[in-house]
């Protein structure tokens, strides 16, 4: 287990703390998504003048602003479009795009599976909350079925999208996953993700207690109780190998899920060019 | 090294152009009668080192065209009306986040799917495509020449003023073939945007007073950028003060409308003793200069105004002329957009009538010089 950074040490290194206090709830994931984030690109020493963070709409997405890196705040769903442009632009850049499940799984998700099939250089992040928290609650597509929102008063019956089964058959050449619960492991996983060269995709399953717990209390109702749910629902992937479809449903597989290298895009675009000048296919 | 007498279509001109104003990114998406535009760059950027990227929808073309710029490297897109409809959502983003970006609309006609032929149909969506109120820059050229001059115009009014500029061009004149002499890179005047003055720690990327435009720095070079399209104060944080959006949203239109001397452009044609004025733009304005000589010919006296840039509207400039003349035709290939400014310019001062073609054909001189007898 690699050590862990003072607080006090990010706070001072990456925080405008005149923006603080942050707009989340108590019990939200979105703050240790964000610690998980900072906390990797420290242990790894990245220069940050290197670092651009491309955030989407979201309570997620709000983590950004109060960060001294590089920020591009971007229209819904957008995020892995606009760092596409980015990366090819600035293959220099370690571009890191935080999301939530509405952002990257409903209105982006055209972004999404493209930047995973040309397997851009860029690190996506989507916290998964099962809900859009900041228009106050309404199902998103990985909402489970039966759940309660403000759009679906009377229980869902949308099957939802298993995000990194979406992201595998896109293309996508790292596929991972955390909880807001296993913060360590996040840590880690945040580092693999930003280390790996072609598209990262970490999906965290993360706690909104104020639009989802509220009122679906089968997974806890506070923050803390949908922590302690995502302890004992989850399975990492090495465990889950030897278990049955049966005693899986239900249960969030945490862990690498697909590492793989195939060519980098911005990379492979530089033969595009090469050709190009020398003014043929040959 | 120039290359003198090609022969190049509008879209190709437009292409040229762009790239000779320092565009080293185009990310499209196909779509009538724009492609060309895509499949010039997709050769063009690689060659000079740059990006092609045929992106997964017009919202992703556009996208990737902003990440680009904030990466400092001069981008831009082209597409066609239902596109621009697509396409308005980033424009509106790039308005509030002030990131320089080109866009090309190469019109056709009709609303929805519409159809492949020439209209002028888009001025309006232009300027009020996106949510709110949009400052933007739209150019109108009226040669394949002219395509290639508005192209370099177009990106470096959108370096310096950190705004979307939209060229509109039409799909005849995106196919339409002139010769034309292309400068040596010497003789093009090239803008980037401003450049901070400040130390990095000081920098905030929306920092201007009323009337100003904020120095922007590229990501990756230490300032902690911060870029966004919520409201905001002038480091880029979000705000809730209302102080604050009124400042934003009335610097966004300052910074444009106190610089209009050096931002429109137009021409004009045997204005002075003219009893009649005709308002055209794009390739109208050519069938128009075409009527000028037949009505000359027939003892009349009429001149023409030619808006270069659309928007923002050359209004003072156009209200004097309408104080001096007896009447204004505007023929535009639409069911009556410029007419509408024209209008609001000159406030009934002087009756002002409109000749509309809507069906993708293009307005013949014949049916100008026919409205203008009618005028009187
Ligand atoms: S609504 Fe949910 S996601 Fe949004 S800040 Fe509150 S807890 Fe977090």
């Amino acid at each position: 287990m690699a050590k862990i950074i003072p607080q006090a040490t990010i706070l001072e290194k990456y925080f405008v703390t005149s923006t603080l206090p942050t707009q989340w709830c108590p019990g939200c994931g979105a703050g240790g998504i964000g610690h998980a984030v900072l906390q990797a690109i420290e242990r790894m020493q990245l220069d940050p003048k290197k670092v651009v963070l491309v955030s989407g709409i979201g309570c997620n997405g709000h983590f950004t602003r109060h960060l001294r890196l590089d920020d591009l705040h971007v229209l819904h769903g957008r995020a892995p479009a606009v760092a596409t442009g980015l990366k090819m632009a600035r293959p220099d850049l370690e571009i890191i795009v935080i999301q939530g499940d509405g952002d990257a799984a409903s209105i982006g998700g055209n972004h999404l599976i493209h930047a995973a099939r040309r397997n851009i250089g860029i690190t996506t992040i989507v916290s998964n909350n099962y809900i859009y928290g900041r228009t106050g609650g309404q199902y998103s597509p990985t909402t489970p079925k039966k759940s309660i929102s403000t759009s679906s008063p009377f229980g869902l019956e949308d099957p939802p999208f298993e995000l990194c089964n979406l992201m595998v058959g896109a293309g996508a050449t790292f596929v991972a996953r955390g909880t807001s619960y296993h913060i360590i492991q996040l840590i880690d996983l945040v580092e693999r993700a930003i280390k790996h060269p072609g598209f990262a995709f970490l999906e965290v399953i993360a706690p909104c207690p104020t639009s989802y717990g509220r009122k679906n209390p089968e997974t806890g109702i506070t923050g803390p109780q949908m922590l302690q749910w995502q302890k004992e629902n989850s399975v990492s992937i090495k465990k889950a190998a030897h278990m049955s479809e049966e005693s899986l449903r239900g249960k969030i597989v945490t862990g690498i899920l697909l590492d793989r290298i195939e060519p980098e895009y911005s990379a492979a675009y530089a033969k595009v060019r090469q050709r190009a000048q020398k003014g043929g296919l040959a | 090294m120039s290359r003198e007498g090609l022969l190049l279509q509008g879209n190709e001109a437009v292409s040229e152009g762009a790239i000779a104003a320092g565009v080293r990114f185009f990310a499209g998406y196909p779509i009538t009668p724009a492609t060309e535009i895509s499949e010039v760059m997709a050769r063009r950027m690689p060659e000079l080192g740059g990006t092609f990227l045929q992106m997964e929808d017009e919202i992703a073309s556009i996208s990737a065209v902003l990440g680009a710029s904030c990466g400092g490297v001069k981008a831009m897109t082209a597409s066609s009306g239902p596109g621009l409809a697509l396409k308005a959502e980033g424009i509106g983003y790039a308005v509030c986040a002030e990131i320089p970006c080109l866009i090309v609309n190469v019109q056709r006609t009709g609303p929805g799917v519409g159809s492949v032929t020439p209209s002028q149909q888009d001025v309006m969506q232009a300027k009020w495509g996106p949510n709110s109120d949009n400052m933007i820059i739209s150019l109108s050229p009226a040669s394949i020449k002219e395509c290639f001059w508005l192209a370099i115009r177009g990106v470096n009014l959108s370096e310096k003023y950190r705004v979307p500029v939209i060229l509109l061009s039409d799909s005849f004149l995106g196919h339409m073939s002139e010769k034309i002499d292309l400068p040596s890179p010497e003789e093009i005047e090239t803008m980037d945007r401003p450049r901070p003055t400040v130390a990095p720690e000081k920098y905030k990327a929306y920092d201007a007073d009323i009337n100003g435009v904020p120095p922007l720095a590229n990501f990756g070079e230490g300032y902690a950028v911060r870029l966004v399209g919520n409201m905001h104060n002038k480091a880029g944080d979000y705000s809730r003060n209302p102080r604050d959006f009124d400042f934003l949203i009335n610097r966004l239109h300052n910074k444009i409308l106190t610089n209009l001397a050096d931002i429109c452009a137009y021409e004009e044609v045997e204005i002075d003793g003219a009893d009649l004025v005709i308002v055209a733009y794009g390739i109208v304005s050519r069938a128009a200069k075409a009527a000028i000589r037949l009505a000359k010919n027939q003892g009349m006296r009429v001149g023409l105004f030619r808006p270069i840039v659309l928007w923002p509207f050359p209004t003072e400039r156009l209200a004097e002329i309408g104080k001096k003349v007896g009447g204004i035709l505007v023929a535009e290939m639409n069911m009556g957009q410029v007419i509408r400014e024209v209008e609001r310019t000159t406030r009934g001062e002087v009756p002002v009538a409109g000749l509309n073609r809507i069906d993708g054909l293009l307005i013949n001189p014949l049916d100008i010089l026919a409205k203008l007898k009618e005028m009187g």
